[in-house]
Order: C-alpha cells, then structure tokens, then sequence
C-alpha cells in the first residue's frame, strides 16, 4: 500500500509545474495546456484520498472537475480561435485591452 | 369657576388662531377681525373677574392653598415632569385683571387707531398671541410655562415692533429688542437649570417649600440669574436699550407691551420667588440698587428728549426701577401695587400719545407741538390727569403707590437712606419732564405747520373712550391702597399678604407715623416743585432751556446722546461679535476645516492611482495575483 | 506489493518528467504530445489505485477529447515555433513567481508528512467495491447522493456547447 503523501506529493508537483508553465510560457496555447495539467493533478490528489479513506466521494469530485475541464476547453480554445483573427497570434504580453 | 382658569388664556388663542390662520388666505373684514379679537379680551377679561369673585369669598388664609388646575403633562423626559398647570392666588388674579383689563382697552382703541393699516388683521392675531403668552405667564404654576410665556411675549414683541417692515428701522429695532432680551433670557436660563438641578422640579409650590435646602450661595445665584432675565425683559441697567427703539411700533402697542404688561413680567417674577429672594439678601440689594439707578438714570434722559414717545419710553424704564426698588427693599405688596397703577397711567399716556399722532398726520416732534388743548380737549384732559398721577400728586392713583414705595425704602430693614435719596430727586425729575411733556405739547402757540395745526382733530369715540376709562382708574386706582397713616384702609396690601406676610414687616408705631408723613409732606412738596420749574422753564421764559443748554453744552450732549450707552454696546458687543467671526470665518473654516476636507478628497485620488497600477490589462499580472492570493489563503489556513 | 512500488515509481516519474519537457518545448506541438503521454501516466496513476472508472475517463476525456482540441486549435491557428528557449526568456516577475511556486510546493507536497492528515473513512473498502463491481458503485452514487452536481454538471456541458458554437460563428 502506498502511502497517501506520496500521491500528494505527486500531485504537488505536476500542480506547481504547471503554475510554472503559465507564469514562464508567452503563447496562450502552452498556458491552456499548464491550465488543464493543473487541473488533472488536482484529480490525482482526490483520487488518492478516496483510495486511502475508503469512500468515493473523491473519486466523484475528480470527475465533476474533469467535466469542467472539458467545457472550459471547448469555449477557451474558441476565445483563442477568435482572437487570432484578430490578433493574428495569441500573445499574451500584447493584449491588454482591459489596462486600467 | 376656579377650575376653569385655563379659559382666561384659551381665548385670546383662539382669536389668534381664527385671526391669524382664517385672514392667510381669505380677506376678513375689519369689523369681524376687530369683533373677535375684542370680544376674546372680553370674554378673558370677564373670565378673570369671576375667578377673582370666586377668591374673594374664600376666608385670607385659604386664598394661597387652592390647589394648582392642572390641565396635562406636556415634558416628561427623565427625572422632569412639567405640566400645563395653572395658579389661582390673588398675585397671580391681579395681574390677570390688570393684564386683560388694560389689553381690552387697548385693544379697542386699536380698532380706531389701526383702521386704515393694511395689516390690520396681522396686528390683531399678534396682539392676541401676544395677551395668550401673557396670561400664560402670569397664571403658571411653574417655571418652564411661566418661561413659555416669557419668550412668546418677547416673540410678539418682536413681531409688534417691526410691524411695518417695509421701512428699515422698525425691523432693526424688533431684531435689538429680541437680541437684548435673549441676552436677559440666557441669565433666566441658567437660573431654571440651577433649580431644577439643586431641587429636582420647576413646579412653584414644591420649589418654594423645598426652597430652605439650598445652601446661601446657590440661592444667590440663582436670584441674581433670574433677575438678569428681569433686567433683559423689564428694560433696567444695563439692558434697557431696546425699549427706546421699540417706539418704532405702532403706538398702542407701546401701550400694551412696553407700559402695561410686557415689561412688567421681571417684577411679577421677583415678587413670585420672593421665597427665594428673601434668603438671599445679597440679590435683594443688587435688585434695589440696579432698580434705583436705573430709575434715576432713564429720568435723566428724559429730561433733554424731544421726541414725544421716547419721553415716555424712558419714563417708563424709570417707572419700572421704582418697582424693583420696591420688591428689593422686601415691600412686594408696594412693587405690585405699583405695577397697578403705572399700568393705568402709561398706558393712557401712550394712547394720549397716539392720539395726537392720529391727529397730527404723525407728528412726533414735541418742538413742533403747541397750543393742543384747544384742538384735542379730551387727549389733552385724560393726558393730564395722567401726568398728575404719575407725578405723585395726592389724591390720584400714582401718589399712593409710588410714596408706599418711598416709605418703604426708607423704613425697611432692607432699605437705605441713599435709596430714598435716590427715589425722591427722581421723583421730581419724574414731575418735571412729563410737565414739561404736557406743557410743550398741549400749551402755548402751536410751533409747527400750520397746515397740520389746521387739520388737526381730536380722535374718534373708539379711541377717547378707552383713553377715559383709563383716566377714571388713573384717579380712582389707588384708592384700593390708602395707607393707615391717612386713615384709610389698605385693601390691596391686606388682599396679597397671604402671600407676602411672612417677609413683609413695616416698623409701625408712633414715631414712625410721624415719619412718614413727614415723607410724604416731602414727595409732594418736591413733585410740585418739579411742576414749577417746568412752568417756567416752558411756558413763562422758553428761551431760558436753550440758554441753559448753552450753558453746560458738555452735559447737555451726554443727556442728548443718551450717554452715548448705544454706540458703546454697538463697538463692544456688535463689533466684536463681527471680529471674532471673521476670524473663525478665515483662520478656522478656510484655514482649518476647507484643507482637511480637500486633503481627504486628494487623498482618495492618490490612492486610486496606486490601485491603478495593478489594473495592467495583462492576463500573466492578473495570474500572478491569484497565485500570491491563493499562497496568502494558504497560509491563513495552515 | 513490489510491483506496486516499481509502477507507482515509473508512473509517477513519467507524470512529472514528461510535464517538465511540457513547459521547456519551442515547438506547442511537443508540448501537446509531452501533456499526452503525462495524462495517460495519470491514468496509470489512476488504475494503481483502483478507480479504473476513472482512469479510462482520464484518457477518454483528457488525453482523447481535450488534447485533440488543443492540437486542431495549435493547428488552426498556426503557432508559431518560439525562438528562444523559455527558460532563459523569464524576467523579473518570472524569479518572483518561480520562488513563490516553489513555496507552495513546499506547503502542498510536504506538508502532509509528519501525520497531520485526518478524516473518517467511508464505507467503500475494496471488497465492496469488487463486489459491487466498480461502474456500479459509481453510478448508484451518481443516482442518488450526488444527483445534484450530476444534473449540474451536464448544464455546464450544455453551456459549453452553445458557447462554442456561438462564439466560433462567422460575423455576419
């Protein structure tokens, strides 16, 4: 049986790596993807808990979080879809239209 | 009937109301305004003889234990409860009598004189708010309604005075009384607080009867506060100066206000606390002094003044220091008794005064009067049969009461030699300037236009007849105080000493019979010499006036002047006033208050900026701020 | 028991180097393939621990539907390669970042040693789950505790869907 914290420790890192990925990265694409890597490491850290306090309640969670993922992708990429016809090249160090 | 006292003020209110509310947006005519206001005096009046008819049948000693007709509570807050309550005792009914008795006068003399005004009803609806405030003030059973009414007369004084405010001075005039008066009520004020705080009510019964609690001291304070109201509102040194500038109001309103009933309210207040000013002989004194002084000092303006109604004005600031001479000196009976009669006299002379006004077309200037006798018999006969009261001849209404206070300020414990002193030369000053008043005015040729000599009239039956009634109680008034040196009986001392008795005591015997007829002899004898000097100075040699104003040309401009009292107050007072509120205006409110508010205001610009700064448009800052929010969060919690 | 640890090394080893390769790649293209290949380690993750529902959903819906997207989009839009390498690219904000990371994962990954972990356990041990069968389980939980955010959740992908299809319209 393998502890929990390793599995926590696990999902940690995958969850800061992808922190790392938005904070360095310019094109939108590769922060999109550091998003949804975050996302699938917080699952890995729910899973692991139903595992170790026998309920799947964890397991449910992931899953409702993995659902959201995929609608926000859908709409998300059409966001991107839609400013490259404009932009012609998603970066985000250019577009600051909500300066204030 | 007793119990229905609180009708005596309900119906001058209800004249104010249907006179004041009714003629705001519907044109009454005359004849109603002048039928309901009079008929309201009437009614008040008729109310107040029954009450009195009622108190005379009740054995002496049970007069001052009737208890107090309560009507409702009106304040409630805490540990005070004052109600609406009023006092039957015979201080409290004569003054009612007096009160309405003379305002009905007036009040129907008016109908005559104010005919063709176009304020006629706002006159009438002021002047019976102004009687309701009165009788408030006189029948209160405690000190917060009896303040009610002390600050509505003044209020109604205000509003009579600068009746006709499309000139310019009457407004300033009204605006000074209320001023001085206010100056006179901030003292009243305190007074009210010291008791109420020392004793825990305003009700006069239980304020008296608690009244040995108090320590010498707070009594004293408390008396002297009081009495500085009294100064304010009965016009003594040093806030007198509004009753001269008052004369700028119609003239039977001077009657009313500032002879009869207004003016008279400090004396009425004196007398009631006399519980409270007998323990504390320091007030007593101050009271006598300052009534003394003023009385010798307004006589002294009098004597130089040319203005017919000023002569009065001032006459009746002097008139009012007898008074409190009186009440100073302990004879309270004297004071009221007093107040009686110079409430019949003055206020005759002041309708006397309207009366050659109305016929004169508003000539005031008794330089340019003369020879009036011939043109206006009954003004000139009632006038002088006032004049001769006021001096102090014997067989009219002013000897008895004015030499009672003589006597008293001679003979009491509380008396002083010089306040006699003071009292006698004053009343020689007394005779001799409303003498030279009558003899200027209603003698010799007449020294004015012709034209106006030629139209002028004697007034019409509504006015000459309140004017004769008012001359039949200036003879008869004083026949109720005949004193027991002459052999008579004095009704309307023995009528208030129920109230009075415990304090009064008059040295009797032998020797002092003698005295005081040989005072008497002596007030006589200097009144008839005041006579005499204004015979000839004005009738016999009228150049002799002007050579003696030639004479001392110095002491002649300070009468003239006034003292020059007007323009010191206005450089002290006004003019500080003014200075010190520029510099609150500039140094504090521009200074202070102005950059501390726009500070705030550019605080919050500064801080926007700084906000600002955050708000880049940049997606990466704003998920750098969730990551150092969410680190922040976690933190918190671990 | 060993071959638990051997799989649960390599699975999770795999997770995290391919993720690291994920950030470091010019080319978005090796990106997306780098978050393939750490998505399905995930599932293997997954399938360790015993939720095979799970699992197969991980590949399904991440590495199969989600990537796709990613990859038409990368496609569509015709990224172009970066010149520089990332790392070398950071500024100021970046060091900040980095350091403020490296905090969290001090908190989220080393904070639950030293035994301060703590809850109830369910009543959903293994056995029952294997006799149940392991959809089944999921499903009557889907049917009846957990309704709500079943319903909901087909609401949000409804959303998804007309917002997609709105959004990539043509202007008229």
């Amino acid at each position: 049986m393998i502890p929990l914290e390793l599995y926590l420790l696990v999902s940690a890192l995958l969850f800061v790596i992808g922190i790392i990925g938005v904070l360095i990265r310019r094109e939108a694409i590769v922060i999109f993807m550091s998003i949804e890597m975050m996302l699938s490491a917080v699952g890995i850290a729910l899973v692991a808990a139903s595992r170790v306090y026998e309920g799947l309640d964890g397991m449910i969670l992931a899953f409702l979080g993995m659902t959201v993922a995929a609608s926000e992708a859908a709409i998300g990429l059409a966001i991107f879809v839609l400013l490259h016809r404009t932009y012609k090249g998603v970066k985000v160090d250019e577009i600051n239209l909500l300066k204030g | 009937m007793i119990e229905y006292v609180w009708l005596i003020p309900l119906f001058p209110a209800i004249g104010f109301l249907i006179n004041g509310l009714i003629s705001r947006w519907y044109n009454l005519p005359k004849a109603f305004i002048a039928w309901v206001a009079c008929s309201a005096l009437a009614l008040s009046f008729i109310g107040s003889a029954a009450v009195f008819f009622e108190l005379l049948k009740l054995p002496l000693e049970l007069r001052v234990k009737i208890p107090d007709v309560i009507l409702f509570d009106w304040v409630v807050s805490g540990d005070l409860r004052t109600v609406i309550g009023y006092k039957v005792d015979p201080l409290s009914m004569v003054m009612a009598l007096v009160v309405t008795g003379v305002s009905f006068l007036i009040h129907v003399y008016s109908v005559g004189y104010m005919h063709e005004d176009p304020g006629f009803a706002r006159y009438f609806s002021y002047l019976n708010l102004f009687v309701f405030m009165m009788l408030n003030l006189v029948l209160a059973n405690n000190f917060l309604l009896m303040f009610l009414g002390w600050e509505g007369v003044g209020l109604c004084s205000y509003l009579l005075i600068g009746f006709w405010f499309e000139n310019e001075a009457p407004p300033r005039a009204g605006l000074k009384a209320f001023i001085v008066n206010r100056v006179g009520d901030f003292g009243f004020l305190i007074g009210l607080f010291l008791i109420f705080s020392k004793l825990g009510t305003l009700v006069f019964d239980e304020v008296f009867a608690k009244a040995h609690l108090l320590d010498p001291w707070t009594v004293t304070l408390i008396t002297l506060m009081l009495f500085v109201g009294a100064t304010g509102k009965s016009a003594q040194l040093p806030l007198y100066v509004w009753l001269p500038d008052a004369m700028e109001g119609p003239t039977p309103v001077s009657s009313l206000i500032h002879a009869a009933t207004m003016v008279t309210a400090g004396v009425y207040m004196v007398a009631r606390c006399h519980v409270l000013y007998e323990m504390a002989p320091l007030s007593m004194m101050v009271v006598a002094t300052v009534g003394a002084l003023t009385a010798i000092f307004a006589a002294s303006m009098a004597l130089v003044q040319v203005d017919f109604k000023r002569i009065l004005a001032y006459s009746t600031i002097s008139q009012l220091g007898y008074m409190f001479l009186a009440v100073g000196v302990g004879a309270y009976s004297a004071g009221i008794f007093h107040l009686m009669t110079h409430a019949f006299f003055k206020a005759l002379l002041f309708l006397a005064a309207g009366s050659v006004m109305h016929g004169l077309a508003g000539e005031l200037d008794i330089r340019r009067m003369g020879q009036l006798k011939e043109k206006m018999p009954i003004t000139f006969w009632t006038f002088l049969l006032a004049a001769l009261a006021i001096a102090g001849i014997p067989g009219f209404s002013g000897f008895f009461s004015k030499d009672e206070i003589l006597w008293n300020a001679f003979s009491s414990p509380k008396g002083h030699l010089i306040l006699w002193l003071i009292g006698l030369i004053t009343a020689g000053m007394t005779a001799f300037y409303m003498f030279r008043l009558c003899f200027m005015a209603f003698f010799g040729r007449f020294r004015g236009d012709h034209e106006v000599f030629h139209h002028a009239h004697e007034s019409p039956p509504i006015m000459t007849i309140p004017m004769i009634v008012l001359a039949v109680l200036s003879v008869i008034g004083g026949y109720v105080g005949i004193p027991h040196v002459l052999g008579g009986h004095n009704y309307f001392h023995e009528f208030l000493s129920p109230i009075f008795k415990i304090h009064e005591n008059l040295p009797h015997g032998e020797g002092s019979e003698k005295l005081e007829l040989l005072l008497m002899v002596l007030s006589v004898a200097v009144a008839l010499f005041g006579i005499f000097l204004a015979f000839n100075l004005y009738l016999r040699n009228p150049e002799l006036p002007k050579r003696l104003s030639q004479k001392w040309p110095k002491a002649y401009k300070v009468l003239w002047n006034k003292y020059y009292v007007d323009e010191i107050y206005g450089f002290i007072f006004v003019e500080g006033s003014k200075g010190f509120g520029r510099i609150l205006w500039h140094n504090f409110d521009e200074a202070v208050i102005d950059r501390t508010v726009n500070w705030i205001g550019s605080l919050m610009k500064v801080m926007g900026a700084g906000l600002r700064f955050f708000q880049t448009g940049f997606v990466r800052d704003y998920i750098v701020g969730i990551l150092v929010g969410a680190l922040i969060l976690m933190l918190l919690i671990l | 028991m060993i071959i638990q640890w051997i799989v649960f090394i390599l699975a999770s080893l795999s997770a995290v180097v391919f993720a690291l390769l994920m950030i470091t790649r010019k080319n978005p293209i090796h990106s997306a393939v780098c978050l393939i290949v750490n998505f399905l380690s995930v599932a293997v993750l997954y399938v360790l621990l015993g939720r095979e529902f799970i699992a197969i959903s991980q590949v399904i819906i991440y590495a199969g539907a989600i990537m796709m997207l990613v990859v038409f989009t990368i496609m569509l839009i015709s990224v172009e390669e970066v010149r520089k390498k990332p790392l070398l690219r950071m500024g100021a904000g970046g060091v900040i970042g980095i350091v403020l990371t490296i905090l969290l994962l001090g908190y989220l990954g080393l904070g639950s040693f030293g035994g301060s972990l703590y809850g109830e356990k369910g009543n959903f041990t293994m056995d029952v789950i294997r006799e149940m069968g392991p959809f089944k389980a999921v499903g009557k939980l889907f049917m009846t505790d957990y309704l709500l955010p079943f319903e909901l959740a087909s609401v949000v992908l409804l959303v998804g869907i007309i917002g997609a299809v709105i959004l990539a319209k043509k202007e008229r």
